[in-house]
């Protein structure tokens, strides 16, 4: 189907078009496979999961149920996808996304009394949104920072922000929730043309950073970050412009997770989805991404965050006479990450493609081949 | 040289320590008092034996983020076990079954990170959910207020006990003794066996510790057996101190102890980090966390304070790290 050969077809004379055009169809022909799988395995659960509970799953009340369920934690993968993808991780989406909902639940109290009319509702609403997407891009710009200009490892640099943003979100709510208006919950709720609104978002931001991440020079820069930063750096582009975008969208994407948690919970706390991070790192390796970097897609993401929303909801239907179906949860996804990565260890039950992950580091370690300069730091990032 | 700079990270620690001693003592003269000071000892003590579990870890390059399951998995496990045999006699025992359960999940731990080779920092995010998860379903999620007695009577055991001038009694726990303790073997392994030479050099460069023949995977056993049995102990520390078993305690101060390990000089990458350090960093926070509230600050703003010390702690030598990376290449293009 895809052939190898592109690459060494000597006519080829501009290097940038040879590269695009070799680099494109080997991506191509390895995700196929792991497409192929992901998609069994998303088929092999929902049918598992229909025959555990015949009567409740494979529902049209259910199916709507999931679909409103997976789209905060599909964006909070995404954002993980975009920074693990330049071989890095931002452990603060959450954070992000908390902090995004507070203030613009404050907001939406100030502004929008819970009898408005439409027409004040929505300049209300509007602003909230506003508010949100701009902490959420505030939020990224520093991670941006810190990671590509001030060169803290993304590890270190995003814990120390998650803790700083789950910090205001704390001086701000005093520790408590704080609760939206009736007006805004049908962004959580609500339906346009039959399809649920939460579902429309992801759908709309998936299919644009596929787009972003095949189609832009953006995105061909953040798979060559990943994929060797010492290359990149004297390949003439600009790492640290690349991370602080990445971390940006990063940002801001966590800040979309939290307008969709604060509309469908209708309340924002601090701590809400603590779990989160976990799920979405899982979804994210599940779904191809390779944490050293360079390596994934949107598609695999997607089967991904299908397969694991049929898991949670089957096992909430299986365990729902246990009182502690939570806990169990907790085990199954730290379960299942380790399962995961271990069978990537294995070459032929590879689901990731690109460099294993090197041990005694949760950063990578550099191409000695390209090691020339002893002096040269162990990270270039 | 690095030697140098080790020593310069640790004496900026502690003077940054003496600063706001003075600082604070200005502000609430209490904080000089011999009760406040214990107090500030007596909260360092767990904290202080995480620290140096997660030292090790982070010498050697990697980041463990699944301790605090690991300690109030053990604590809880062992609190039950106790209870269930209804054991009267000292809680040396109980510090035994907490450090063996530490070492059962520290090797988990070890299997994922040396056997498989898998990044650090998942594998430690799995574990973490994989220890809490088991403990809160399988095992119990039950608050336990009747500790055995051993426990009770091991935190009521104090050190020094001095009596102040308003006429109360302040004290130290001989908790402390524990801390010191494991500072001591943490010091000597690190700095006087091979082992803790091969930490080091692990985290300096995984490839030339492989060339130069240190046993990568043996190495790294221990070090997630060490930061194991060191989270056990703590645990089982941190039930006795507090008076209860909660399994819900504990996990979620994974990065204020992170913080303290990084404050006190030790390098996220690897290859750099010391006992003092370490020590000097957990005194650090204590004493932020603990003054916040002396001087009237709310405690809401703690976590702030934790999250700016992180990335000032962590920002000041990378952008350090950075200018002299820029000099050197300047210096050679020349």
């Amino acid at each position: 189907m895809t052939t190898k050969q592109t690459a060494s077809t000597p006519e080829r004379h501009d290097g940038r078009v040879a590269f695009l055009a070799a680099a494109a169809p080997r991506r191509l022909s390895s995700v196929d496979v792991t497409l192929r799988r992901l998609f069994i395995i998303a088929v092999a659960i929902f049918v598992a999961m229909s025959l555990a509970q015949p009567d409740v799953f494979p529902t049209l009340d259910n199916f709507r149920s999931m679909s409103v369920q997976f789209p905060e934690l599909g964006i909070l993968a995404i954002a993980i996808m975009l920074t693990m993808l330049t071989g890095g991780i931002d452990l603060s989406v959450t954070a992000i996304a908390n902090l995004a909902g507070i203030l613009a639940a404050l907001v939406l109290t100030r502004l929008v009394s819970e009898d408005a009319a439409t027409g004040q509702a929505v300049g209300g609403i509007v602003a909230a949104l506003l508010v949100a997407l701009g902490v959420g891009l505030l939020c990224g710009l520093l991670n941006g920072l810190l990671v590509g200009y001030v060169g803290i490892t993304p590890i270190l640099a995003t814990l120390g922000t998650l803790t700083l943003y789950t910090g205001f979100s704390t001086v701000i709510t005093g520790g408590t929730a704080v609760f939206a208006v009736p007006q805004f919950l049908f962004i959580g709720d609500g339906d346009v043309a039959g399809i649920p609104v939460p579902l429309l978002i992801f759908a709309v931001l998936a299919i644009l950073f596929s787009i972003i991440l095949n189609r832009t020079a953006f995105g061909l820069k953040v798979y060559l970050l990943g994929t060797n930063p010492t290359a990149t750096r004297f390949s003439g582009i600009s790492n640290e412009t690349v991370l602080l975008r990445t971390y940006l969208l990063s940002g801001l994407l966590g800040a979309i997770a939290g307008i969709i948690f604060l509309a469908r919970n209708n309340a924002a706390k601090p701590d809400y989805g603590s779990s989160y991070i976990l799920q979405a790192v899982l979804i994210a390796i599940l779904g191809g991404v390779n944490p050293m970097g360079g390596f994934g897609t949107i598609s695999g993401l997607v089967l991904a965050v299908l397969s694991l929303q049929f898991l949670s909801t089957g096992l909430n239907m299986l365990l729902i006479q246990y009182s502690g179906s939570n806990f169990f949860k907790e085990f199954a996804w730290g379960a299942l990450l380790l399962l995961v990565m271990v069978i990537d260890y294995f070459p032929k039950l590879r689901l990731t493609r690109g460099k294993v992950a090197t041990p005694g580091a949760g950063v990578p370690a550099p191409d000695p081949a390209l090691e020339e300069d002893p002096q040269r730091s162990a990270h270039p990032r | 040289m690095l030697k140098q700079k080790l020593a310069k990270t640790e004496v900026l620690v502690a003077l940054a320590i003496v600063g706001l001693a003075i600082i604070f003592s200005v502000i609430n003269p209490v904080f000089l008092s011999v009760r406040n000071l214990f107090d500030l000892l007596r909260s360092s003590i767990v904290m202080g034996m995480f620290a140096l579990g997660v030292l090790v870890v982070i010498v050697s390059g990697g980041i463990d983020v699944s301790f605090t399951a690991i300690a109030v998995f053990a604590m809880y496990v062992t609190v039950k076990l106790l209870k269930a045999i209804d054991f009267q006699g000292t809680l040396l025992v109980g510090f035994v079954i907490a450090a063996l359960i530490g070492l059962a999940l520290g090797l988990i731990n070890a299997l994922f990170i040396a056997r498989f080779k898998l990044s650090t920092l998942i594998v430690t995010l799995g574990t973490q959910s994989l220890f809490r998860g088991f403990l809160l379903f399988v095992v119990g999620s039950q608050l336990i207020r009747d500790i055995p007695d051993s426990m009770t009577s091991f935190a009521k055991l104090n050190l020094i006990t001095i009596q102040t001038a308003d006429g109360t009694l302040a004290s130290l726990p001989a908790a402390v003794l524990l801390l010191a303790a494991a500072a001591l073997v943490t010091w000597l392994v690190l700095q006087y066996t091979l082992l803790g030479r091969g930490i080091y050099a692990l985290g300096g460069s995984r490839e030339a510790a492989e060339r130069a023949g240190f046993p990568i995977r043996r190495i790294q056993l221990f070090i997630y057996s060490f930061v194991g049995v060191l989270s056990g102990i703590a645990g089982l520390t941190y039930g006795s101190l507090n008076r209860q078993a909660n399994p819900f305690d504990i996990v979620g101060s994974e990065l204020d102890v992170i913080a303290a390990v990084v404050l006190g000089g030790a390098q996220i990458t690897g290859g750099r980090g010391s006992v003092v350090g370490t020590l000097l960093g957990v005194f650090l926070v204590v004493i932020m966390n603990n003054s916040l509230i002396l001087a009237g600050i709310p405690s809401v703003w703690q976590k702030v304070v934790i999250g700016v010390i992180i990335i000032i702690g962590t920002g000041i030598p990378a952008f350090q790290q950075r200018r002299a990376e820029r000099r050197a290449r300047i210096a050679l293009a020349e």
